[in-house]
């Protein structure tokens, strides 16, 4: 789970961070009462759950009381990487003296947390780990004792050579740490860390994404949860413990597995299809979840055939067969089904369609070529 | 012969009193696993399929000399299980829980990391378990698509292995050992220690090795393959058109940042000398290439390569019913 930038600036100010004033608005207006509160110049900044808000226009500055208003029109009717911004954060501007970027991680590799430091700040961090890696300063950490506060000095005094800010910066960068680890994140950036020419530290920004397996025990971290830009089938998928992700194209695709879903799709284009999205019912038995499956695959309109991949291992087939059949009982389905249906109970389980006139197939290579040709046959 | 597991093995299974632990001790059973104990602290004393419950490890294995044990225990309390899996001297600890925060693993690792030589070995978390074909099954895999056999499998995957298992049977290819090593970022066995493991299995010819998108243990491994491993390798990434910065089920299955992507995976692959499947069906014809004595360019250790030459007669098809046991020099771990 992504939080808000002004959301990350709240967990990081409960934390110690240091960040300018700023209030969310959700109307030009409210930007307008709230900028005239902060006092000028201002920033106005687009929240929404993407990356480059600043090339999309979503960042802009504004020196009085009307510009606010009209930045604040402005981005507020923009549309970034798809997502339409529904508020704003009005912050006071800074006079910026240097940049850098912090960020904590988990290192697959080693299996510990990775502290991640950069006199390149202010610039996508993704671009300079391509372009220059040798640029970003690593430092492992062991999770036993934390970052440990000289760790945070020394890394800090290589990126700024005045001694008594880099000893602040450190601080920061201690605090980042325990907001990654109590939080259960899986990756907290500043980006940039500013020093202004009046000698402030500050949190220019804040990204946060929360570790979703642990969201259980951060019932306050779970309020930030802002699902609006979810499509109601991703709501209900997520809500019902099905892992759902919504993709371009035109095959609906339930299979059982995480694996086998990603070589599903990966199948479907290979034969020259679309999969309209990856959809994971899970390892258990429960018909329950078929009907899920169904309902959240034909909420999505693009969809024009449906493609059912299973292979039982702890998925009894015969439950999905059951469930299949429940769901068809309850909702009335256009689009052509494709089934593949192998392993545990398959027998039984094409019995079981068999009497509803309903065939199912063992291979799943010439299930997603069906699929494919059926999505490419029915009428716009 | 198989890698990790056998015949003799003797398991543990933590929560088995659960609805999954329940199930699947049942499986396991069925399969022909020395399933000698069950721990659930509430239930203790009670028993399931004939197999008693006790209220903790230390006493389980205690009294049934256990030395794998299988987790099934819920994600909140999947870590402590672990622990004391690990406290209690069990030498294999395979854990199918998914969603265990991955700030809960990072802990665990470093605890057992701590531990040195007398750590135990961990699977998973989230995986399907491991199986030596005819021997012994743990985990939750449908053991009847298995065929006792010479080619080792590891992946990150369940079902996608179920998937690429049952066509190597139907193509004829048996199995040694297939690992699932799980979908999660922080994994106690990834696919370079399944490598190994394989490398030094007299049982094993050939290995397939099924990676996705994530993490760079794909490259690693490839690294590995490139500079000692002898025995041939054939490998499958699945999550070739997932779209960047989203989970794909697994919570290691994300290419974020640019990296951790399919396309990757499949050059280091390629560069270190290994046929890559673009389909899971293209595998067992790569497999079959790959056992056919045509070895792959000459950058394989040269001291390796007589052994090969007699591994790899054809005799095999004609063994493969259950060859008299030989007494071959085993390779611990």
């Amino acid at each position: 789970m992504n939080l808000h930038e002004f959301q990350a600036k709240e967990l990081f100010a409960r934390h110690g961070i240091p960040i300018s004033p700023g209030h969310v608005a959700a109307t030009p207006d409210e930007a307008r009462a709230f900028a005239e509160r902060i006092g000028f110049p201002v920033v106005v900044k687009a929240q929404v759950h993407s990356g480059g808000r600043g090339k999309a226009g979503g960042v802009k500055l504004a020196h009085n009381a009307e510009e606010a208003q009209e930045k604040a029109r402005a981005i507020l009717g923009l549309t970034i990487q798809g997502l339409p911004v529904r508020q704003v954060l009005v912050t006071r501007a800074v006079d910026i003296a240097s940049e850098t970027y912090a960020g904590i991680l988990l290192d697959r590799a080693t299996r510990r947390p990775l502290v991640m430091v950069s006199a390149a700040g202010g610039v996508d961090i993704e671009e300079t780990a391509r372009t220059s890696p040798e640029k970003i300063l690593r430092v492992p950490v062991n999770q036993r004792t934390g970052l440990l506060a000289y760790q945070a000095r020394d890394i800090m005094r290589r990126v700024q050579p005045d001694p008594a800010l880099a000893t602040r910066m450190a601080s920061v960068l201690e605090a980042l740490y325990r907001v990654w680890w109590e939080s259960d994140a899986s990756l907290c950036e500043i980006n940039p860390l500013v020093v202004t020419t009046g000698g402030e530290v500050l949190a220019l920004d804040a990204k946060v994404s929360l570790d979703d397996n642990a969201l259980y025990r951060h019932a306050d971290l779970l309020a930030y949860r802002d699902d609006r830009d979810e499509s109601a089938g991703a709501v209900l998928a997520r809500e019902k413990g099905l892992s759902y992700v919504k993709l371009d194209g035109d095959i609906g695709c339930i299979v059982n597995g995480a694996g086998l879903a990603m070589a599903t799709l990966d199948l479907v284009t290979h034969y020259g299809g679309s999969p309209a999205n990856f959809l994971d019912i899970g390892g258990s038995s429960n018909p329950e979840k078929m009907v899920t499956a169904l309902q959240v695959i034909t909420g999505d309109s693009h969809v024009r055939a449906i493609l059912i991949n299973i292979f039982g291992g702890i998925t009894r087939c015969d439950d999905v067969a059951r469930g299949l059949l429940q769901a068809l009982d309850r909702m009335p389905i256009e689009a052509p089904l494709v089934i593949r249906l192998t392993g545990t109970n398959e027998e039984e389980a094409r019995r079981i369609l068999s009497e509803r006139g309903i065939s199912a197939t063992t291979s799943m290579d010439e299930a997603v070529q069906d699929a494919v040709s059926r999505a490419q046959g029915v009428p716009v | 012969m198989s890698v990790l597991i056998g015949k003799n093995t003797r398991v543990v299974v933590q929560g088995i009193t659960g609805r999954d632990g329940s199930f699947h001790t049942k499986g396991m059973l069925d399969y022909g696993t020395r399933v000698v104990a069950g721990v659930t602290p509430a239930r203790a004393g009670s028993e399931v399929y004939g197999v008693p419950v006790f209220g903790g490890m230390a006493e389980a294995v205690k009294a049934t000399r256990a030395d794998t044990s299988v987790i099934y225990v819920p994600a909140p309390y999947a870590a402590d299980a672990i622990y004391e899996a690990a406290d209690a001297g069990v030498k294999l600890i395979v854990c199918i829980t998914e969603g265990i925060p991955a700030r809960d693993m990072i802990a665990v690792w470093s605890y057992l990391a701590d531990l040195g030589k007398n750590a135990p070995r961990l699977l998973g978390p989230n995986c399907p378990g491991l199986i030596s074909p005819g021997q012994c099954k743990v985990g939750i895999m449908p053991g009847h698509i298995h065929k006792p056999g010479r080619v080792g499998l590891v992946s990150r995957s369940g079902t996608l292995t179920y998937e690429v298992v049952d066509q190597l049977t139907r193509a004829g290819i048996g199995q040694s050992t297939c690992i699932g090593i799980g979908g999660d970022p922080v994994l106690g066995t990834k696919f370079l220690d399944a490598l190994r493991l394989f490398q030094g299995d007299p049982g094993t010819d050939a290995v397939v090795l099924i990676g996705e998108i994530g993490g760079s243990d794909e490259e690693e491994a490839a690294r590995y393959i490139a500079t000692e491993m002898t025995k041939p390798v054939v490998a499958f990434i699945a999550g070739r058109t997932a779209p960047p910065g989203k989970r794909m089920g697994h919570a290691g299955a994300i290419v974020s940042g640019g990296m951790g992507t399919a396309a990757e995976k499949i050059v280091a692959f390629r560069k270190a000398g290994v046929p890559v499947a673009n389909l899971p069906s293209e595998i067992p014809t790569l497999v079959k290439a790959a056992l056919g004595g045509s070895r792959r360019d000459g950058r394989r250790p040269a001291k390796a390569k007589p052994k090969r030459a007699k591994a790899k007669t054809k005799a095999r098809p004609k063994k493969a019913k259950r060859p008299a046991r030989k007494a071959r020099p085993r390779k611990l771990k």
